[in-house]
């Protein structure tokens, strides 16, 4: 029996706002005596500024300050290296941010900024990331703490000794986030505290960084993000649009608004680093897998290791006696990558489950099958059962949705008029995890709750589904409660990413609400009619002492694409999701997120590619008009399902979170279905025309 | 504000219904108008170029991205910010109907997408074609794949497009 508010569509709670331009974002709170920051980026990759001329952008009518390292205040050295900004000469990469410009109005800063003059020695630079690079080295783990390089059995002697063998080496270049909000920030300073409106996933961590690199006591500095218009990782951690904007208000002594441009996107905040993977896959006559092997090479940048944990995916994606994962990473002189929706088995799974459609063909098997018969019974690695895995269900129901069955294998078997048609299918994994939170329930004598957890609702509907939580968990009406997120003087929460918002917040909404509950039978009277009684906890102690075990959530993708076979034009006629996630807590705010996370992996198959110039050391397309993402015409049909999954393994509400397992697989299924439709096997993501054009007789 | 007197023109433009003069900076765009001078925060700067649509307003009932107006060029004109669709108490049924359908996540986009598909009802109602349109005589009619090609100007990374659609099918069937 469910009378509850969890699993029930509600619509979310800051919609009329979002939907009136009444919804606040970072640089949009009424502020007197608001002035406005430019950011001016490096010229050249690698090198040191040798000289700043700053008077012509002094000289324009309302520019107040030129911040750069030889003025700017001085920030502590912190754990991020990519934060320490304006405090040396040095450049690493081209966009670096180098100098603000400060003015009182936006005309004259974006003036100003073209305005200052930089001169530099720069030197040689390296920018593109080969398989054959000279700096490739061994990271000491990969993100977030995995071991670089697993092996279990023989995979040498396994895969020399089976009868089919695939071998194949898939591309993905670099990946650009681009949230429609800019990284974007309005900073104050008070008496010596510092006041920040940001655009984050989490105050916390920008929180502890501005006290940090600007030495003050925590609570001194305050952070606020009630709504964010979009993240996908990139603003999982703070970045530079804070800190200048802190920077800059500290230098002139007044309100700074400071958005970053659409161009400055592409770079200094993060992109998902391109990628090279060799996999190979052996099988007996029948499909089942007897070794598995996934090489990744990816880069990061001369300030500081990223290391994408690509091959984490093929560790306990399907069974094989004999497996290897490795990672190697070179330094160049590039941004750091960072983490754009799914890092690590976002690309990974691009490429282990486009391997299973090859290997598929190769032995004759029904790729959904194949699939099947290689769904290991236990983790392939710690060899402990899965706290629950639905692969298989999830590709079961999926293939009778989307009409499956009747699928003939062959390529090119299906065309109407100028159309060749295909479709493919793809596995998906994410881990399930979550993170110490903490969180206050207080009861108010009118019979009304509120709660109280600075978590972020970057778009997830997480203030919408935390709300329904917590009445279930006070066994109340949602009417009656209110709720408060988005500001660091609530109780601290993790980070909104890894898929672990709802899972680490609910978990303390759910054991404050209880602490209330239980302090309040112990409360004769009740609630004083003068007064509230609050309780606030962490998880902290029950999260750090959960068991380690495989907790994962899966998913299984469909795609039908048509392929024209004139141009190589390629169209996404349907794509289908089945996701087995723990229990859904809204399926409105569910859904949206799982056709959002497919939508960009669309666009990943189909439409991004950062385009790197060597020569310059910079993308070439950074902007919307030249980096492509999927817009609204290209998006005919997609469904989004859920099977009904119970796992009281994972925390309270039973969520294992949905932001990112709709990315990963997506570009496999396309790309498999562009195989079945027109024979060619896209290795090297985006699937362009003149890929499909030259490859194939397609006429 | 500081601006440059010699750079600075004196325009008056309706805004949602009211009449508004101002003394702007010849660089300022309608957008930097309405969301630095006016404090109307609806439309946003997604990339102030004109390849996003986060910023699309109505400017006398067309559809405009407003990053590439100077508002210096509206002497006279009217303008319909989302604010002018309607009020948190009192929203259009295009407006509930983004709520009702989820036709976003993070809301950024979202006021834009709303301009965009008023205005483009609009033109539909006018009888003009889109490039999807196959009989350039006849009607437009307002099919999935219509609504689609003609909201393919305002991006949403969240890629709420197919609720979106279903929004504005529902606004368009019952007005």
């Amino acid at each position: 029996m469910t009378t509850g508010a969890v699993g029930r569509a509600y619509p979310r709670l800051e919609g009329r706002e979002k939907v009136t331009g009444t919804a606040r974002y970072a640089v949009e709170y009424p502020v007197d005596g608001v002035t406005y920051g430019w950011a001016v980026p490096s010229a050249v990759v690698r090198g040191r500024i040798t000289r700043i001329d700053a008077a012509p952008a002094l000289a324009l009518p309302g520019v107040l300050a030129v911040l750069h390292h030889g003025n700017a205040p001085r920030l502590a050295p912190g754990p991020e290296p990519d934060l320490w900004l304006l405090q040396e000469p040095a450049v690493h990469y081209r966009g670096q941010f180098v100098a603000v410009v400060v003015a009182t109005s936006l005309e004259a800063a974006r003036e100003g900024a073209r305005l200052v003059q930089i001169d530099y020695d720069a030197g040689p630079h390296s920018t593109v990331l080969t398989a054959d690079h000279p700096g490739l080295y061994r990271p000491d783990q990969v993100n977030p703490s995995y071991p670089t390089d697993t092996a279990e059995g023989d995979f040498d002697a396994g895969y020399a000794a089976a009868p089919v063998r695939m071998d194949a080496t898939y591309r993905t270049p670099a990946y650009h986030n681009n949230p429609m909000e800019p990284h974007a920030t309005t900073a104050q300073w008070r008496d010596g505290r510092l006041l920040v409106h940001d655009s984050n996933q989490g105050a916390v961590a920008v929180k502890a960084a501005l006290a940090e690199l600007f030495e003050l006591p925590r609570e001194s500095v305050r952070v606020i993000t009630q709504h964010v218009g979009g993240g996908f990782g990139s603003k999982g951690y703070p970045k530079a649009a804070v800190v200048l904007a802190a920077l800059a208000a500290r230098q002139v002594d007044r309100p700074v608004r400071l958005a970053l441009t659409r161009q400055q996107l592409f770079g200094p905040v993060g992109y998902r680093t391109p990628t090279i993977q060799r996999v190979r896959l052996a099988a007996d006559a029948d499909g089942r897998l007897t070794a598995i092997c996934h090489d990744s090479i990816t880069q990061t940048s001369t300030i500081r290791e990223f290391a994408e944990q690509v091959a984490v995916y093929t560790r306990s994606m399907y069974a094989a006696p004999h497996r290897r994962t490795t990672h190697r990473l070179v330094r160049l002189d590039v941004p750091t990558p960072f983490w754009m929706r799914a890092p690590g088995e976002c690309p990974g799974a691009y490429a282990l489950e486009s391997a299973m459609d090859e290997l598929a063909s190769a032995v004759g098997i029904d790729p959904v099958e194949l699939r099947i018969r290689n769904d290991p019974a236990v983790d392939p690695e710690l060899g402990r059962p899965f706290t629950s895995r639905n692969l298989v269900g999830c590709l079961r129901d999926g293939a009778r949705r989307f009409g499956w069955a009747d699928r003939d294998p062959e390529p090119r078997a299906r065309r109407d008029g100028r159309w060749l048609i295909g479709t493919g299918v793809a596995g998906s994994s994410y881990p399930a995890r979550a993170r110490a939170s903490a969180a206050a329930a207080t009861a108010r004598p009118d019979g009304r709750f509120l709660i109280r957890i600075d978590a972020t609702d970057i778009g997830t509907g997480a203030r919408t589904a935390l709300w329904q939580v917590a009445a279930d968990a006070l066994g109340v009406p949602p009417e009656r409660v209110e709720i408060q997120i988005g500001d660091s003087d609530l109780p601290p929460a993790g980070v909104a990413g890894g898929s672990m918002g709802t899972s680490s917040w609910s978990w303390a909404v759910i054991r404050a609400c209880e602490a209330l509950r239980d302090r309040l039978r112990e409360t004769p009277g009740g609630v004083p009619p003068d007064g509230e009684v609050t309780a606030e906890v962490s998880t902290a102690d029950e999260v750090r002492e959960q068991p380690a075990l495989p907790r994962y959530a899966y998913g299984a993708h469909f795609a039908e694409v048509r392929v024209d076979v004139d141009t190589g034009e390629v169209r996404v006629n349907r794509m289908l999701g089945v996701f087995a996630a723990g229990r859904v807590v809204n399926p409105t705010t569910a859904r949206s997120q799982l056709i959002g996370g497919m939508t960009m992996g669309i666009s990943m198959a189909l439409h991004e590619e950062g385009v790197l110039d060597e020569r310059y050391g910079d993308w070439v397309n950074h902007d919307l008009a030249t980096y492509h993402i999927t817009g609204c015409a290209d998006v005919e049909r997609i469904e989004a399902y859920w099977l009904d999954e119970q796992d009281s393994e994972l925390n309270p509400a039973g969520v294992k979170g949905i932001g990112e397992i709709g990315i990963v697989g997506t570009a496999a299924a396309i790309t498999n279905a562009v195989h079945h439709a027109t024979g060619v096997r896209i290795r090297d993501l985006p699937i362009r025309l003149d890929k499909l054009i030259g490859l194939s007789p397609l006429a | 504000m500081t601006t440059d007197e010699r750079h600075s023109s004196r325009v008056a433009f309706d805004v949602n219904g009211g009449r508004r003069e101002l003394t702007l900076d010849n660089r300022t765009t309608l957008l930097d108008a309405l969301r630095e001078r006016l404090g109307l925060i609806g439309a946003k700067k997604g990339c102030d170029h004109g390849q996003c649509g986060s910023c699309t307003v109505l400017l006398d009932g067309r559809r405009v991205k407003s990053c590439l107006v100077f508002a210096v060029t509206l002497d006279g004109r009217s303008v319909v910010s989302v604010e002018g669709l309607g009020g948190p108490d009192e929203l259009s049924p295009l407006q509930a109907a983004f709520v009702a359908h989820d036709a976003f996540q993070c809301g950024y986009c979202t006021p834009g997408q709303l301009c965009s598909a008023r205005g483009m009802l609009d033109e539909v109602t006018r009888g003009w074609p889109s490039a999807v349109t196959d009989d350039l005589t006849a009607p437009a009619e307002l099919t999935d794949a219509e609504i689609r090609e003609r909201m393919a100007g305002n991006l949403c990374r969240c890629a709420a497009y197919p609720h979106i659609v279903a929004a504005i099918q529902e606004t368009a069937a019952t007005r």
